[in-house]
């Protein structure tokens, strides 16, 4: 990272400059570690490298660089957030820094310290002036998926512009009309603050580039179904989460080109690990860059990741907005329904997920399913049951493993981890 | 030729070397602050074909360069193979060690099934009450005999180690006998162990190792709270502790077997 060069923009972002450089410090050395340590990666990865090594620099550049030309930045922590509504008004719309232990105890004067470590990490990145994409944000849109995020928007939003979005917690047709409006308020929150109309011209564009993001993470999850899966799941949960920094369209064609490279390896029979190397899907809570810590610890003790069933995975790219809305009303309509198939833990019930879960194992050929959950996460910890339950009757062995940012149970971990695969062999 | 097993815990370090399928040796020490030179001291002149590592050292084991290959296995599978060898019937194992807990149902073969360990902290392990000893400044050896001498425990709610003695001393200021204070908190750590055993699905017969096992209250408390019998239903080895070494010496004989 050339920081010097970035430190005038920092500044004007109001960053905390010593602890930021600490910070970026940690993370590259991590991404070093956990990265750049991989074996047999593909040319198409070093797009990755280049943004993640930029994450702060050279995107940050570039949202300043939109805001100068009057476009506005939109902030989320949720795939509730209609990304399509943000793009049909020029906005850019880009997931906010909740993945790493920063700011801790400046958060807890702010929230209980039992809320669960990704709402703390927001909180804190904010409080502690380390997140230049918080710092750029014009307006960052929070929704109610949990009772921490809820309370913890209050609190936010006493500190950053702050708009939420009521999600419903059930699917019947009062949630979906709850939903609709709460979609249509959020545009005209949108229009007002951009002085601009969304048209069906414009929104079909959007949702045909988001659905186009969607698609080519569909096309490299149905790729790494392949045995041996020609990518690492370290490197598809980054392309995951690089997904809500970058440019929609340059993250497209960028992941297709891997894509094509992955799928001449395949056509080779190549894989990232041997054959008979274990293969385990991740299902559960998100993990928010650079929360990298469980898959680095899986796939360092033998095992290779081949599904995020996750916010941060297939539950972000499984459903596309039908395309065929001819009217803005009728794309409206399609927009609100594709959201309402999010199958969050904030449902109940929300059986369909455990069917997504099912039919993921089935086809990505897996061996067994790491149920991962941020300490006091009650929606995931509560399906957890549930969920292990289902995979016991389909015959896929399960372990659930509860954890947070922090490094202090890596070594049990390890050996939870090692015994399942153990008990998997 | 000789193969080891070598337990390397947060509290103790266990060897068990075999031959043919005999065991020929046994040792142990305190793991201390310097692993490696106990390691290295207790392997004094043992000459091994293999040797599996397991605990929470197992890695160190492997970057001694012993002379002879190294492996290693986790606490959970080794403790599995010792306790299937030493009680074949036994259907779930129940280990506690110096700062860990662990549940596991085992699959005919000792293979492990489902598992359970406490998170991160040590409540409720060998440490748990090597603490509580202290405050009735008892030897930890003789602690369980003690609580023995108890008959009517109070209920001792704290799990972690600090807020327990606040509890036990507390009591000891209402003037409860300190013996009762004792079974209250071998009674806790049984309460505990238990949700971790109906959590993994108990069936008997129960098969209890680990250094805690050599407790003769924590084996009645158990038993008690497991609606079990010793020796019928629940077996305790004669020498717990050394479970886990000799589940690995049983792995590293099965690989030497698989290779030649």
């Amino acid at each position: 990272m050339t920081q010097e060069s970035y430190e005038a923009m920092w500044e004007s972002l109001n960053l905390d400059l010593s602890a930021h450089d600490g910070l970026l410090g940690v993370l590259g050395k991590f991404y070093g570690d956990i990265y750049m340590s991989q074996q047999g990666r593909l040319k198409g990865m070093e797009y990755l490298d280049f943004v993640l090594s930029e994450v702060h620099g050279l995107r940050i550049k570039e949202l300043l660089e939109a805001k100068a030309q009057g476009r506005k930045i939109i902030g989320t922590f949720c795939v509730f957030v209609p990304e399509e509504l943000a793009l049909a008004l020029d906005c850019v719309q880009v997931g906010l820094c909740a993945g790493a232990d920063a700011g801790k105890e400046a958060a807890e004067t702010l929230v209980p310290r039992n809320t669960c470590a990704l709402i703390k990490s927001f909180v804190g990145f904010k409080l502690a002036r380390l997140c230049p994409y918080t710092e750029s944000c014009d307006l960052i849109v929070g929704e109610t998926t949990c009772d921490g995020k809820k309370k913890a928007y209050e609190a936010f939003g006493e500190l950053a512009p702050m708009y939420i979005m009521e999600v419903p917690q059930t699917k019947t047709p009062a949630a979906r009309k709850l939903w609709k409006e709460e979609v249509l308020r959020y545009m005209a929150t949108l229009e007002s603050m951009t002085g601009k109309k969304v048209t069906a011209e414009k929104l079909a564009k959007a949702i045909k580039i988001v659905n186009d993001r969607r698609r080519v993470l569909q096309r490299l999850n149905k790729l790494r179904a392949t045995v041996p899966t020609p990518i690492s799941g370290r490197d598809v949960l980054l392309i995951n989460q690089i997904s809500f920094y970058d440019d929609p369209l340059r993250f497209t064609g960028a992941i297709n080109a891997l894509c094509d490279q992955l799928e001449e390896r395949i056509k080779k029979g190549e894989g990232v690990v041997p054959q008979d190397t274990p293969r385990l899907m991740l299902s559960g809570c998100p993990m928010a860059v650079p929360n990298w810590k469980l898959p680095f610890i899986i796939e360092s003790s033998g095992a290779v990741i081949v599904g995020e069933e996750s916010c941060i995975g297939t539950r972000n790219t499984r459903d596309l907005v039908d395309e065929s809305g001819q009217t803005l009303d009728e794309m409206l309509d399609a927009l609100a329904d594709r959201y309402m198939h999010i199958d969050c833990a904030c449902f109940t019930p929300n059986d369909e997920r455990l069917e997504n879960i099912e039919s993921m194992a089935s086809e990505l050929k897996v061996d067994g399913v790491v149920q991962y959950t941020l300490m006091f996460c009650q929606p995931y910890a509560h399906e957890g049951f549930k969920v292990e339950k289902r995979l016991t009757d389909h015959g896929t062995p399960s372990m659930i493993l509860e954890t947070d940012y922090s490094m202090e149970d890596v070594e049990q971990l390890k050996t939870r981890v090692e015994a399942f695969l153990e008990t998997i062999k | 030729m000789m193969v080891l097993g070598i337990d390397i815990g947060s509290r103790s370090i266990e060897v068990v070397a075999m031959r043919q399928g005999e065991v020929v040796e046994k040792r142990h020490g305190p793991t201390t602050f310097n692993p490696v030179q106990q390691i290295n001291h207790l392997l004094e002149g043992l000459e091994a074909q293999m040797a599996v590592a397991t605990g929470y050292g197992r890695n160190l084991v492997q970057e001694l360069s012993l002379g002879f290959p190294v492996q290693t296995i986790t606490e959970i599978k080794a403790h599995g193979l010792g306790a299937h060898h030493l009680f074949p019937k036994g259907r779930t194992v129940l280990d506690i060690g110096g700062q860990d807990t662990k549940a596991l149902s085992l699959l005919p073969g000792g293979r492990v099934g489902k598992f359970e360990m406490n998170d991160r902290c040590a409540a409720g392990t060998g440490k748990f009450l090597e603490y509580s000893a202290q405050i009735f400044q008892i030897p930890i050896q003789d602690f369980g005999a003690y609580a023995l001498g108890g008959d009517n425990p109070p209920i001792i709610n704290s799990m972690c180690t600090v807020f327990a003695e606040t509890e036990a001393t507390s009591l000891m200021a209402q003037g409860v006998k300190p013996e009762n204070i004792a079974l209250g908190l071998h009674l806790a750590i049984a309460r505990r162990t238990v949700n971790m055993l109906n959590r993994v699905g108990l069936v008997l017969p129960l098969i209890f190792v680990g250094g805690v096992a050599h407790n003769p209250c924590m084996c009645n408390l158990l038993a008690e709270q497991t609606k079990t019998k010793i020796d019928e239903t629940l077996f305790v080895p004669k020498e717990p502790d050394m479970s886990g070494a000799l589940g690995a010496a049983l792995w590293a004989q099965e690989i030497v077997a698989e290779t030649t």
